[in-house]
């Protein structure tokens, strides 16, 4: 495991943006810790909208702000569009230098608010939409998303009635609208995080960054685990690190000798139950979708090393 | 001030989107739905010319169109929308969390009837259904009054800190061509200055808004939105007063026709006034004491005004372009309730007009002759011309 940079150990612990105390969220919170470090890379002018999810409760509640920044919470399926209009508005005023970002979860983002996310994507509206990823419903008490994984137990896909499709692949659904940039990151990979949430900021259009976000309680593993979990998701290819340009140009971090999928598994009491078959097939969903980004980034943006240098 | 005016042929909803256009509206977010699909293109014309300096934002479901104007509104940008029926259901949502966060858009609603099965001809169930959203709602008689309503609704809205809904019925004013006088630009910006607001996303300032209330503080964030629709009522006379100085033109919350000394009185919301004019004409050359009543103002409801306007000992019908199942409809059940406590006031409640059905001067007489001659029910709402 690499140490971060200095630089990014600098900024990441730098006092000018800090999340405050107390906020409400659970210990081990992926999404928490991700929020945290964007703001960090963010700075003060910007303005965040943040629909139903784990997020809107972590703020805090009124009167209270744990981020520090303008946040506008609005209802479940509404995120991209309060954030376009929230670009139009400022745009109206000539305060085009304040970034708008959208910050969601897998449900507000996969489901219940795709096709508004697919629309603020097609106007290529000066955006930056966030999904922290947790495969969950969470902050309702687990149930499953578009986003949960093939047969990972949830409150409504018990082990009797298992969720029988793969998770969509919303990384291509975003790529098909060729937008400017598309992320995926993962906490565990800080320097990664960084430059990427760096660059999105930086580019104009609609941008989006899918955050790999563990969660304790939903996923139901030891909190002191998440950095642990999400190190092994990226480096047994569960959650493929990656960006698109223009919905073309992918360039993705090489993983050439995977590893830790079996203690990924083992780390998460959502796949206690895995048969052999489970197994197999969990393996199989995640080798596929690897090996379409894999042929995609040979033909395109190429292969890198985890420190984001293009391998040769 | 010189009154410089302009008298334009327009449909009721280009009308509409003149008065967007001089309230110098800064965002505009929209799906198209028929009938207010020519609300949203003359608007969207008038971007693309360069007659009106707008973001134009065409979205990809009316939830999201309210979505966008939420937002906006937030920055301080002055916001429209328009839609109908099952735009406005879809919307039903965001038209809640529009009041809420406390956002002053202005809504153009063209009345029509709500699926299934499919119509696109004209009643009032689609709005009426929003009714407890709190959106002030003002249902317009003339295109002239839907271009003065919207007007007033910006500067009202701004000023009480609640959206409003500019309700027009659907193609017999949003199609149809009227002559409207459209006012000077300049004039319009002495009534309705660029809007001011402290409370928006501001990263100098920043605040979380809309995040969770507890039991503690909730039940006060919902009374300050009552208080605010019970000082629209005075902010709403004022505006009005205004642009009466500014253009002769009085906007009220009832308008009424030979109501003073009337015994027999009916009362309707948007176009089928005309009718209900006509039937009175042919009552009173019969000697009858007839009267009627159009209601601009739906939301804050005109209680005081119709106590004021309704004769002692007089019986009202008030006919309802819309229903709600079980009960009877909105206007009828809202006005026997102000009345429930006076013997003198009969007051009697007629369904009409549903998914176009016309409304004509002979349908009044019916609802008068229901009065007079006492077959109408008033404990049980009242089918008008309808097979049975």
């Amino acid at each position: 495991m690499n140490e971060p940079q200095a630089q990014t150990t600098e900024l990441l612990t730098a006092d000018h943006c800090k999340t405050s105390g107390g906020h409400l969220a659970c210990q081990g919170c992926g999404g928490a810790l991700s929020l945290r470090m964007a703001l960090q890379v963010f700075g003060k002018e910007c303005v965040f909208v943040i629909p139903a999810c784990c997020m809107a409760v972590i703020d805090g509640p009124f009167p209270v702000s744990s981020l520090g920044v303008p946040l506008m919470h609005i209802a479940f399926g509404a995120t991209a569009p309060t954030a376009s209009g929230i670009r139009a508005g400022f745009a109206a005023q000539g305060k085009d230098e304040i970034l708008v970002v959208g910050w969601a979860g897998d449900g507000a983002t996969f489901d219940i608010g795709l096709g508004a996310v697919s629309a603020a994507a097609d106007r290529n509206d000066d955006i930056l939409y966030v999904c922290y990823d947790n495969e969950a419903y969470m902050n309702t008490g687990v149930q499953q998303s578009g986003a949960t994984p093939r047969a990972a137990w949830t409150s409504t896909s018990p082990r009797q009635a298992p969720k029988y499709a793969a998770k969509k692949d919303i990384i291509s659904i975003m790529a098909a609208h060729r937008i400017p940039y598309i992320a995926s990151v993962s906490p565990s990979h800080p320097d990664d995080f960084v430059r990427k949430f760096q660059l999105a900021k930086k580019i104009k259009g609609f941008r989006f960054i899918h955050i790999f976000s563990p969660c304790p309680p939903g996923q139901r593993f030891e909190e002191r685990n998440t950095i642990k979990i999400a190190r092994k998701a990226v480096e047994s290819r569960v959650f493929p690190l990656l960006e698109i340009y223009n919905g073309k140009k992918l360039t993705l971090q090489d993983i050439p000798d995977p590893q830790g999928l079996e203690e990924y598994i083992k780390l998460q009491r959502r796949f206690d139950h895995f048969s052999t078959e489970d197994r197999k097939q969990f393996e199989s969903d995640i080798n596929t979708h690897w090996h379409e980004l894999h042929d995609w980034a040979i033909q395109s943006g190429g292969l890198t090393g985890e420190n984001g240098k293009r391998n040769s | 001030m010189s009154v410089r005016l302009e008298k334009v042929a327009l449909t009721g909803n280009q009308a509409l989107a003149h008065a967007v256009r001089m309230a110098k509206t800064q965002v505009v977010a929209a799906y198209p739905i028929t009938p207010q699909t020519s609300v949203v293109e003359t608007i969207a014309e008038f971007c693309a010319k360069g007659e009106m300096d707008a973001h134009f934002i065409q979205t990809e479901s009316e939830h999201s169109s309210m979505s966008a104007c939420i937002g906006a509104s937030m920055t301080g940008a002055r916001t429209f929308t328009a839609t109908s029926s099952q735009g406005l259901a879809l919307m039903h949502e965001m038209l809640h969390w529009a009041v809420g966060a406390r956002t002053p858009i202005v809504l153009g609603e063209v009345n029509r009837a709500l699926a299934a099965p499919w119509t696109i001809l004209s009643d009032q169930s689609d709005s009426m259904a929003q009714r407890d959203t709190g959106w002030m709602q003002f249902y317009c008689g003339n295109n002239q009054e839907v271009f003065d309503t919207a007007l007033l609704a910006f500067k009202l809205c701004e000023a009480v800190l609640l959206p409003a809904m500019v309700v027009l019925d659907a193609f017999v004013l949003s199609h149809s061509v009227e002559g409207v006088l459209l006012p000077h630009q300049e004039l319009v910006n002495q009534y309705l200055p660029l809007r001011e607001t402290l409370a928006k996303l501001d990263p100098d300032e920043p605040h979380a808004f809309g995040g969770m209330m507890f039991p503690d503080v909730f039940m006060e964030q919902r009374f300050k939105i009552e208080e605010s629709m019970d000082i629209a009522r005075g902010v709403i006379m004022e505006c009005a007063t205004e642009w009466d100085a500014l253009t002769g033109r009085l906007l009220k919350p009832l308008h009424c026709y030979h109501t003073e000394d009337a015994e027999y009185i009916v009362m309707c919301l948007g176009t089928a006034f005309g009718a209900a004019m006509q039937a009175v004409d042919q009552l009173r050359s019969k000697g009858i004491k007839a009267g009627a009543i159009r209601m601009w103002q739906y939301r804050p409801f005109p209680t005081q005004e119709l106590i004021d306007t309704i004769p002692d000992t007089s019986s009202l019908a008030v006919v309802d372009r819309a229903v709600s199942f079980g009960c009877g409809g909105p206007v009828g059940t809202e006005t026997k309730a102000i009345f429930s406590g006076n013997n003198q006031v009969k007051v009697y409640n007629y369904i009409a007009g549903l998914g176009g059905r016309e409304i004509r001067s002979s349908s009044f007489e019916k609802v008068f002759s229901g009065m007079m001659e006492n077959t109408a029910s008033q404990n049980k709402i009242n089918w008008l011309e309808v097979r049975q």
